[in-house]
């Protein structure tokens, strides 16, 4: 096992997808966490489909498409933010607007250049074969000063959650913590999608905050446990992709997925016999 | 120079149907006031206005002598809405909860001093949760949970305290241990209250005014003068718990 370990370990492109992914893996449900507490869990599913239309706008202008698709996902996320504190959408339709718009635009993008080929694919269910040192510098870089983002407005963070309208109301700058917290999500996105793919990264970010919630006795240790469960579901999901050639991003989320059902199968029984 | 003072008030969502008309009020400090009426008589209205969530179609609200949104000053206003956190999906800990609460007065990049560690453990100590500070909130009793939000409020040293509906879900037990509490924090801190409650029994004998609204104000006096015809007896107090709508 030891030797399979260091033989996987042995190939750069295995080293370089578990370095990028231990990043999203702690970096996408710390930001999830927030947008999980705040009932905005689908608003990833939305941001990623901008993202797939940033990729498209890549392929068609021939620059990096993770520099495209982090433009447009951040761009989108406060697009979004900003219909939804205007009130000039309800949340569910700013949310259908980008989702659509985003994933019509990526389609009419992608045809344009003539790319609805095989590489997109990796953009959509991610690879492991695909990532970079480039990738891993950006991702690294900029993850790592996300999740510092996230560390420093913890507080101001979670007041929002608890109540926006009282946080406003007792002086906390509510629409600046509302535009962070849509830039981190739109930029957790962009830097998670060569990993997951654009189509799954959203359940990165709800899934293991779902299940830490369920474990948890505290916030903190909720989105501690939450950041546990998304590293150590990358860190496998990769490794079982590699061996049993699967799209990573499918069986990460997979993983996740599984390891809700399990911790929730394991307390409803807990609860059955203390009953 | 009161606390509010709303005059000639007038309110509508959108281009609807007036919510609110010729809303005259003043608040002055110290005071503990029971804004009552019936649900739909556009009492929460009222305390959004008041508080700048909702800008007046005619008249002026002035908070410290502010229009709202101008008056936001850290730690003047702590504000209770509706059904305030509970829609959290992670637990959280009375004392996750009452550090929101000092949030406004630290530097929101800094971590928090002890002073304001010790702020925070005086006003959990304060609403009687010393015990249950590192409890989940979903764990405590429905009264516990609105001890805590109070000591949320507190947290954050405020002037005037508003609380909408409070006690919504909370047995008359538990009101009348909550109204006590506020009648105590009023006079020991001297913050002034506004109390916003369809059901205003639990605090009638510590409220020095009750203001009843029904798209306007049609009564503001002592709760003893309140017209008979509003009364309803079926409030533990038997005497005037409730107004009918």
């Amino acid at each position: 096992m030891a030797t399979q370990a260091m033989s996987l370990l042995d190939l750069e492109f295995m080293r370089l997808a578990l370095a990028t992914g231990a990043v999203v893996g702690v970096l996408a449900p710390a930001v999830g966490f927030f947008l999980v507490q705040r009932r905005m869990s689908l608003i990833g599913d939305g941001i990623g489909h901008v993202a797939f239309a940033g990729v498209a706008a890549g392929y068609l202008l021939g620059v990096s498409p993770v520099a495209t698709a982090l433009a447009a996902s951040v761009a989108g996320a406060i697009g979004m933010e900003w219909l939804r504190s205007t009130h000039r959408t309800a949340g569910d339709q700013a949310l259908a607007l980008f989702f659509y718009g985003g994933i019509a635009l990526g389609v009419v993008l992608v045809s344009a250049a003539n790319q609805l080929n095989a590489n997109l694919f990796t953009f959509l269910f991610g690879s492991i074969l695909t990532v970079t040192r480039g990738d891993l510098l950006l991702v690294a870089g900029l993850g790592l000063a996300a999740l510092g983002t996230v560390f420093v407005l913890y507080r101001g963070l979670v007041a929002v959650a608890i109540d926006e309208e009282s946080a406003r109301v007792s002086g906390i700058p509510v629409p600046t913590l509302n535009v962070a917290l849509a830039g981190l999500t739109g930029l957790t996105i962009a830097l998670s999608m060569r990993i997951v793919g654009i189509l799954l990264i959203a359940a990165l970010m709800v899934l293991p905050v779902m299940t830490a919630s369920r474990i948890a006795t505290s916030l903190q240790s909720s989105l501690v446990l939450a950041m546990g469960i998304g590293l150590g579901t990358v860190l496998a999901g990769l490794v079982g992709s590699y061996y049993l050639n699967l799209a990573p991003g499918g069986a990460i989320v997979l993983l996740a997925a599984a390891t809700f059902g399990v911790v929730t199968s394991v307390q409803a029984v807990l609860t059955a016999r203390r009953a | 120079m009161p606390v509010i003072a709303a005059s000639d008030v007038r309110f509508a969502y959108g281009r609807g149907q007036t919510v609110l008309d010729r809303i005259d009020l003043v608040v002055e400090r110290g005071g503990f006031v029971g804004i009552a009426g019936p649900n739909g008589g556009g009492k929460t209205t009222l305390v959004r206005l008041l508080v700048g969530l909702e800008r007046p179609a005619a008249g002026r609200v002035e908070l410290f002598g502010a229009p709202p949104r101008r008056a936001h000053h850290k730690s003047r206003l702590a504000y209770l809405p509706q059904r305030a956190a509970l829609g959290l999906d992670a637990p959280i800990t009375v004392r996750e909860l009452v550090t929101a609460g000092r949030t406004p007065l630290g530097r929101l990049l800094r971590p928090l001093g002890v002073g304001h560690r010790e702020a925070i453990d005086k006003a959990i100590r304060r609403v009687g949760l010393t015990a249950s500070a590192h409890r989940p909130l979903q764990m405590l009793s429905g009264g516990q949970r609105q001890r805590a939000f109070i000591a949320k409020a507190l947290a954050g040293e405020p002037e005037l305290l508003i609380l909408d509906e409070p006690t919504s879900g909370v047995d008359t037990k538990a009101q009348e241990v909550l109204a006590a509490l506020l009648d105590r924090l009023r006079r020991e801190l001297g913050v002034t209250i506004l109390y916003v409650s369809h059901e205003f029994g639990a605090i009638e004998p510590y409220v020095e005014r009750l203001v009843v609204v029904r798209g306007t104000i049609v009564f503001d006096g002592a709760p003893v003068d309140l017209p008979q015809r509003w009364h309803d007896p079926s409030h533990a107090h038997g005497d005037a718990g409730h107004v009918a709508a």
